[in-house]
């Protein structure tokens, strides 16, 4: 190996040990900044507690509108939620628990208000419709099903923690 | 790579001559601390420069949590620094940064002083420069507000108190800066609105016209 292609000329040291400095420094000041805005993006999503909505027994087949408040918080405003579901007993005895958030555009659907479409959801905005279970009807703007709340029961009360989406938005 | 693609623009838009009127100056033999240990001073401008820099990062970063309300502005700092990851480091660099940017300011304008550098042709530069230090002792004076704890409200009554001693016109520069009788509500707005817009385009304004003169007129020789 010659001895020139290792020479590094002064103009050329020079300016790779101020890059070399000055991109610590810059790095030393932007981490701590880019960090802190990004830390949205890092922070772990808290699974919303368990609210007890109902008793058991009072389930029936019916889809019955309830309404409930989730303590909410979001950095430092803390606050009280009301949200709505409709409960109700399937066919086999299982309880679902239905948001009633349209998936079409986020109106609130409402159970069997409609005379011309008995016993289905039905929202009032543009007219889409979902059958008990939440399915949507296929030719009526939603483009996916109601979602769902998860259920649990303990000491005869239901509880309802977050809304699990079907499909869709 | 990155040469090529400033070779590319460049070869566009000519950009050298720019960066090399702005890059390429003489730095004399009396202000290089690498001939003179002591002249170390001479970096004070430049410091104080680099501590604005960092200001302005860190106070625009605060901005992504901070509120200016006087129901959310103590919990929003609270949260920023307590819940969100290097909070305490970034609040800290505008904290700490606020009093090292006045020492600096304060040393560099003892360095010139003390060489004689703001005699003619340079009293338009010491002008501009003492606006400076006013300007930024009202971003610390309108900064010291927003964290709305005891300590930043009753230091602002005592500012503005001062300011209400002012001769005839004193009751009036207290309600303008107070925007209220009390401070409350609208003090904490009108602060955050100068400390984040007003002053901090004063401040580029005149740190522009503060370079370009000094570009323009040279450092001043040696003592």
């Amino acid at each position: 190996m010659s001895k020139k292609e290792h020479d590094v000329s002064r103009r050329q040291f020079l300016n790779y040990t101020l890059m070399g400095v000055g991109g610590f420094m810059a790095a030393g000041i932007m981490s701590p900044l880019v960090r802190f805005a990004v830390d949205p993006l890092l922070k772990g999503k808290e699974g919303a507690k368990m609210v007890p909505v109902m008793d058991v027994k009072d389930i029936t087949n019916e889809p019955q509108n309830k309404k409930f408040t989730v303590k909410k918080v979001d950095g430092w405003h803390k606050f009280d939620e009301q949200q709505i579901a409709y409960i109700f007993k399937k066919k086999n005895g299982d309880i679902l628990a239905l948001s009633p958030i349209c998936t079409h555009l986020g109106c609130t659907v409402a159970w069997n208000d409609d005379p011309s479409h008995p016993n289905q959801f039905h929202c009032p905005c543009h007219g889409g419709r979902y059958t008990k279970t939440g399915i949507n009807i296929p030719g009526t703007p939603p483009p996916a099903p109601l979602g769902v709340y998860k259920t649990q029961v303990k000491d005869g009360k239901l509880y309802l923690g977050e809304v699990i989406s079907r499909g869709g938005s | 790579m990155l040469q090529r693609i400033y070779d590319w623009v460049d070869e566009r838009l000519d950009i050298t001559p720019l960066w090399r009127d702005v890059a390429d100056h003489e730095v004399p033999e009396h202000v290089n601390p690498a001939y003179h240990f002591s002249a170390f001073v001479y970096c004070f401008g430049g410091l104080t420069f680099f501590t604005i820099v960092i200001q302005i990062l860190s106070g625009m970063f605060l901005t992504m949590y901070y509120v200016p309300d006087i129901n959310n502005a103590w919990d929003s700092v609270y949260y920023l620094q307590n819940q969100v990851a290097y909070g305490v480091i970034v609040r800290g660099m505008h904290h700490w940064g606020a009093s090292v940017t006045i020492v600096m300011v304060f040393l560099h304008t003892l360095r010139v002083f003390f060489t004689g550098a703001y005699k003619k042709p340079r009293e338009l530069n010491w002008i501009v420069g003492v606006l400076l230090f006013f300007v930024i002792l009202g971003l610390g004076f309108t900064g010291y507000l927003l964290p709305w704890d005891m300590k930043a409200l009753f230091a602002t009554k005592v500012g503005l108190q001062i300011a209400a001693s002012f001769p005839f016109i004193g009751d009036w520069i207290k309600l303008l800066l107070q925007g209220s009788d009390i401070v409350g509500a609208q003090t904490l707005a009108r602060f955050f609105a100068i400390h984040v817009f007003f002053l901090p385009a004063a401040l580029m304004g005149l740190l522009a016209a503060h370079f370009l003169m000094i570009r323009r007129q040279g450092i001043s020789g040696p003592l």
